[in-house]
């Protein structure tokens, strides 16, 4: 039991991981209000969050299914208080920061109406913050971390998100970027 | 009263969601923002077939520009369930 424990904890950290780097892509997608093909903008919006919320609930298998674990000897304080842990405290906090920062923007993203645009918007600016902590709690504690295959995903996933986050910041990043800019003529 | 679609233009951004999922109601202008096919540009008419396309704006809008104005009991401009 506790081999199969330990396996979906590792599993599942991955799982999440991988869908939460694509919500982030389509998130940043999402804000630039163009389509994606045949993908209609609100299709991209409701994808962004149902992958989001699916990364979430990975998370807690990951973080549920360790917990359980003998092996990785993680207790509930872990769970809310970084740098604590028995086993690599530093990178197991950082997933501790991460998880924190994942329950702070889910939940006022399914608050959004309720709080505020203002609100929401600073507090899901830390998904910033969030998805580069998460990768490195991912090398520097998984099992896996290090090895080739998930280095070179990790690489590709930089060069994914770093990419998008330049094109957020370029002048043309809005589908009205020309328009607005009265480029129309 | 029947139910109307109010855009408030101050947080508008044109992002597009709603002309996509309004498409009877709203077109769009060169900038992005939606522009009322007839009557008021601000608070657009709601017929029955477009009711629930338009709750799904609201709840969508990503710059919750959007609300109901009037309609029977319940509809108090928030979404259920948000």
């Amino acid at each position: 039991m506790d081999e199969a424990l330990w396996a979906f904890g590792r599993v599942s950290g991955f799982v999440s991981l991988a869908l939460f780097t694509f919500s982030v892509l389509l998130g940043i997608l999402n804000r630039s209000g163009r389509r994606l093909l045949v993908l209609p903008r609100f299709s991209i919006s409701l994808l962004h969050r149902n992958i989001a919320l699916l990364a979430t609930v990975f998370l807690g298998l990951h973080v549920g299914s360790l917990l359980l674990d003998s092996y990785a000897k993680l207790n509930v304080i872990d769970v809310l208080v970084p740098f604590l842990g028995a086993y690599r405290p530093f990178w197991q906090g950082l997933g501790t920061v991460a998880l924190d920062l994942v329950a702070a923007v889910v939940v006022t993203g399914l608050l959004r109406h309720r709080l505020g645009q203002r609100t929401f918007k600073a507090i899901h600016w830390l998904t910033y913050a969030m998805w580069p902590i998460a990768l490195a709690h991912a090398i520097g504690n998984g099992t896996d971390g290090t090895g080739k295959w998930f280095l070179v995903l990790a690489v590709a996933s930089v060069a994914a998100v770093g990419g998008a986050v330049i094109w957020r910041l370029s002048a043309t990043f809005l589908e009205t970027a020309k328009a607005r800019e009265g480029g129309l003529r | 009263m029947s139910r109307t679609l109010h855009i408030d233009w101050t947080k508008c951004d044109g992002r597009g969601l709603c002309t996509e999922l309004l498409p009877g109601l709203l077109g769009r202008d060169d900038w992005g923002y939606p522009v009322a096919r007839r009557g008021d540009r601000t608070d657009i008419a709601i017929g029955r077939d477009d009711a629930e396309a338009a709750d799904e704006a609201i709840k969508l809008c990503p710059k919750l520009a959007l609300r109901v104005v009037g309609g029977g009991a319940g509809s108090s401009g928030r979404p259920a369930g948000c």
